[in-house]
């Protein structure tokens, strides 16, 4: 059974109920085990590394010594891109640089070797033996349901840290959306800043930044914008109201490729807390099912 | 004892501002042998030879040490200045104090000694110099261009004019290269076609050029004078022997596979000419779409050819050829911008066009005969971007370079359809404008004057709205974003060498620089040789040129070509290794290090003690050799030495530096 240290990062524990169910839900029909991080804390985005570089690279560090010193053979998953940026850079950082690694270990007073891997969940999705699990469990199909893979600029910038092979086109979770039915549109802003890290601070350079992620979605045929993040999902959803009144498109429903999981895997969704979500998602999922094969 | 003359070069300031030479001449005169010393503001002059000269007719010299630039941009001139004298042109020691003291010190003090030191060293080593002669090797007075584009055309066109043989390789079934695909050249536009294809026509007409088209260089051996190269004709399936060229078989044959000169947009036949203009005029089959070729039916060009021409048992055949001179005139590909610009949409969108295939677009016989309108709908477009430097000048994701033409190109582009679509607005977005060049900045100038309308900034993003392409980026003069609308989009892509050019260099020995384009073997003074004796370069082989200096480079190469075909043998350099056969042990060290194939083993008669045997010893051949000296420091027994670098003068200098 693959099994992994996990950082949940603060949104799953609060915004993004309804993709912590589906994570639950999804790992447990996988197999795959998560061994919450003791003790772990904020990995400081958006905000830690803009004030201080030790900081920005410590406050990740210590999850990971952590989850190090307690499961030193278990890599390290996480489901927030913002998370998965801060915590990969650390691992990266202790690798590459020999002066970042000093101020890590002074400045949160353990040993950190950077000895296991950081994952997303797109990473071990994309596993042979995962997807391949993924596709003995599809119990029903999300038949011909457009959607809009969004990956968020974080799961695969810069690629010196994370190794992603395609940074503006990436393919990774196209792949797994198909195994579920689900027909992914080709669209041109998977991996464009959604400007989440600044609506407060700087709204005006930050608002038009999701409007046009879900223009272009909705432009090439999306019905929905799947995502691989809780921030970059709460950021599309809850700035559709300036959208349509900006453009006088219609809302299009944003969810997590783990709820999409769930849903093709038999959750209810009851069971995935479907009904938390700004734009409701329930009724373009329920379409999909309903539509026989072509 | 030795009567050693000194000559210390100021070059100028270059080395007279950081080092003594005062002190450094009043130094030389103490050291042993050293019969006359003195200085010069630039000894490589006329009157600073002369000084030399008299010197060594005053003083009786019979060694000559000049401390100066790097051997390597004199030592020439000074050999040749001696070879008037009675001193042996290889008497002669270079101590380098420009490069390698005065360049890159500042403390004068300390460049000084060091002068100083590297003129010992170089005395020392000139004690122990001894005379050595050239000898020569015959000439085989015929060339090869590797190449068929403008620069290879130019270059077998004046060699075949100076009266010598040439033989024209092209990989292509045709020549004429990239020009034959422009629509017009800058600044002028002229008509490509109308001025490159007589040339095609003169070099396939004329009676000293052999026209070498669908081959390709396999194997090379040999040496300047005498390269024995071995050819491969890619097989045709058609004679053409018999064939006339009348075409009958290309409008017959069910194929349509697209077509390579015009860069996909339009589609060929599997029998074809690769296009209306081609030298030769007759048509080959592509093996990879032939239906008769690949699944054994069809067969119909067969049927169709009057004079029975069709031959599907054609074969590869390779075939061995003499050349005294060969000149590299590969040429240019474009960089595939689709790998390395995912946020251009990676070539996902039809309308996005490199260069060339504009110049395709906009050629009266392109594929739209010279309409300009989408690919994807056949639509003229009303806003086109045009994007410079995709690829070049972008070391993060293309070549450091600047490839030269796209600027001038860009704005023919622009001014071509301003011109052909009058109300389109045209963007260019720039780093900088270069027009270096006779009417290019007024071309420029005109340009903008039409209408174009430059941007300075680089595209950040391009993507599909409905039917247009959105061009995001940024106007560095405004501090603004922007955002264009376009209908089309033409990127001007970085130049790159053409693909085969690693194994090619490999294969002659010629070296390449950081960016794959041919080493030249001076970057000012030797623009078209390389360090290779006999191999020369013409065009963009060696970088990014535009036509006027690519024609300009192949006459140049020709004319070098000619001067070395002009003689019936050419002297070669007495600096080559030499083996000590009673201290050679045969181990074939020196055999497996020589980069040449210079060293072979071969077997002796020997004794030993009262014994007879046979044993191998290492065996030079002087025509191969280049002197590199690889050889001597792989050997243990010290049986190898390199005339002019006699292991014993390497330690006599080394000794002078250290003792």
């Amino acid at each position: 059974m693959r099994k992994y240290s996990y950082f949940p990062g603060c949104s799953m524990e609060s915004t993004a109920k309804p993709y912590r169910l589906a994570t639950e839900y999804v790992m447990g029909k996988l197999g795959i085990g998560l061994v919450e991080i003791e003790d772990w804390n904020c990995c400081g985005a958006t905000s830690g590394h803009t004030l201080s570089e030790a900081l920005g690279l410590a406050l990740p560090a210590r999850s990971l010594a952590l989850a190090e010193k307690r499961n030193p053979e278990l890599d390290i998953l996480t489901g927030c891109a913002s998370c998965y940026a801060r915590l990969r850079l650390a691992m990266y950082k202790a690798r590459t640089d020999e002066r970042a690694k000093y101020i890590i270990e002074k400045t949160i007073d353990m040993p950190y070797a950077a000895a296991r891997e950081v994952y997303n969940f797109l990473d071990v999705f994309s596993l042979p033996d995962v997807r391949e699990g993924i596709a003995e469990r599809v119990v029903r199909k999300l038949t011909g349901l457009k959607a809009a893979c969004y990956y968020g600029c974080l799961n695969v910038r810069p690629a010196e840290v994370t190794g992603a092979p395609d940074r503006e086109n990436p393919t990774s979770m196209d792949e797994i959306v198909a195994l579920t039915g689900a027909e992914p549109v080709d669209w041109a802003f998977k991996a464009e800043c959604c400007g989440a890290a600044h609506q407060n601070d700087a709204a005006s350079a930050s608002r038009a930044l999701p409007h046009r992620i879900l223009r272009d979605a909705q432009s090439n045929g999306a019905e929905a914008i799947v995502t691989a993040c809780p921030m970059c999902n709460l950021n599309l959803e809850m700035r559709q109201d300036g959208y349509v009144n900006r453009t006088g498109m219609d809302r299009i429903p944003v969810f997590s490729l783990s709820e999409l999981l769930a849903v093709a895997m038999g959750a209810s969704a009851k069971r995935i807390a479907l009904e938390a979500h700004y734009v409701p998602s329930a009724a373009v999922l329920a379409r999909a099912l309903r539509r026989k094969d072509a | 004892m030795s009567k050693i003359g000194v000559f210390v070069c100021h070059c100028g300031t270059n080395i007279a501002n950081t080092v003594d030479v005062e002190r450094a001449v009043a130094s030389a005169r103490e050291l042993p042998g050293v019969a006359f010393a003195s200085e010069y503001k630039y000894m490589c002059s006329e009157p600073g030879q002369q000084m030399i000269k008299d010197a060594i007719e005053e003083y009786g010299l019979d060694r000559v040490v000049i401390a100066s630039c790097s051997p390597r941009m004199h030592e020439t001139t000074f050999r040749k200045m001696l070879k008037d004298t009675k001193v042996n042109p290889y008497m002669l020691e270079i101590a380098n104090i420009r490069e390698q003291c005065s360049w890159v010190h500042t403390d004068k003090a300390k460049a000084t000694e060091k002068a100083i030191r590297l003129i010992r060293m170089s005395v020392a080593k000139a004690a122990r110099d001894e005379p050595l002669f050239a000898s020569s090797i015959p000439i085989e007075k015929r060339a090869l261009v590797i190449g068929g584009g403008i620069a290879g055309i130019q270059a077998a066109l004046d060699i075949a004019d100076a009266g010598h043989e040439v033989a024209l390789l092209e990989r292509e079934p045709s020549i004429g290269g990239k020009m034959a695909m422009l629509d017009k050249t800058f600044p002028t536009l002229d008509c490509s076609a109308c001025i490159s294809t007589p040339k095609m026509v003169d070099a396939g007409a004329h009676p000293n050029i052999k026209l070498l088209t669908s081959c390709e260089v396999v194997k090379t051996e040999g040496y300047i004078g005498n390269f024995q190269v071995t050819i491969r004709r890619n097989a045709r399936y058609v004679n053409h022997d018999i064939c006339t060229g009348c075409g009958l078989c290309e409008t017959k044959c069910p194929v349509k596979t697209d077509s390579e000169f015009n860069h996909g947009l339009s589609k060929r036949p599997a029998i074809y000419k690769l296009f209306p203009q081609a030298v030769p005029s007759k048509p080959v089959i592509d093996k990879n779409s032939c239906l008769k070729l690949t699944k054994g039916k069809c067969g119909v060009c067969e049927k169709v050819c009057p004079l029975g021409c069709i031959d599907y048992a054609d074969e590869d055949r390779e075939f061995t050829e003499t050349f005294g001179a060969i000149v590299f005139a590969t040429g240019y590909e474009l960089i595939d911008w689709t790998a390395l610009y995912g946020e251009y949409g990676g070539g996902r969108y039809p309308d996005m066009l490199t260069g060339l295939q504009f110049e395709r677009l906009v050629n009266a016989s392109g594929p739209t005969e010279g309409h300009i309108v989408r690919p994807s709908d056949g639509k003229e477009p009303k806003t086109v971007a045009i994007v410079k430097c995709v690829g070049s000048r972008d070391p993060k994701k293309g070549k450091s370079y600047c490839s030269r033409a796209c600027c001038m190109y860009a704005a023919k582009h622009a001014h071509q359809i301003l011109d052909k679509l009058p109300g389109t607005r045209v963007f260019i977005f720039y780093i900088d404008v270069r027009t270096p060049g006779k009417g290019y900045e007024e071309f420029y100038d005109q340009t903008r004057k039409d209408g174009a309308i430059y941007v300075r900034g680089r595209i950040s993003k391009i993507y599909k709205d409905g039917d247009k392409l959105v061009c995001n980026g940024e106007d560095t003069l405004l501090g603004k974003q922007v955002k264009v609308m376009a209908d089309m989009v033409v990127l001007e892509t970085a130049m790159t060498p053409s693909s085969g050019i690693e194994e090619l260099a490999t294969m002659f020995g010629v070296a390449r620089d950081v960016n794959d384009w041919i080493q030249e073997a001076h970057p000012k003074l030797r623009p078209v040789e390389t360090q290779v004796g006999g191999v020369f370069l013409a065009g963009t082989c060696q970088g990014p040129r535009d036509i006027p200096d690519t024609v300009a480079h192949a006459s140049a190469a020709a004319a070098k070509v000619v001067s070395l075909l002009n003689k019936s043998e050419m002297e070669t350099s007495p600096m080559i290794s030499v083996v000590r056969r009673e201290h050679c042990c045969g181990c074939g060290a020196c055999e497996k290090i020589c980069p040449y194939t210079a060293i072979t083993l071969e077997e002796i008669d020997d004794r030993v003690g009262a014994k007879r045997v046979k044993r191998p010893i290492a065996s030079v051949n002087s025509g191969l050799c280049q002197g590199c000296g690889a050889c001597t420091a792989a050997c243990r027994t010290g049986a190898i030495d390199l005339l002019g670098f006699r292991n014993a003068q390497i330690l006599e200098e080394v000794d002078a530096l250290c003792l």
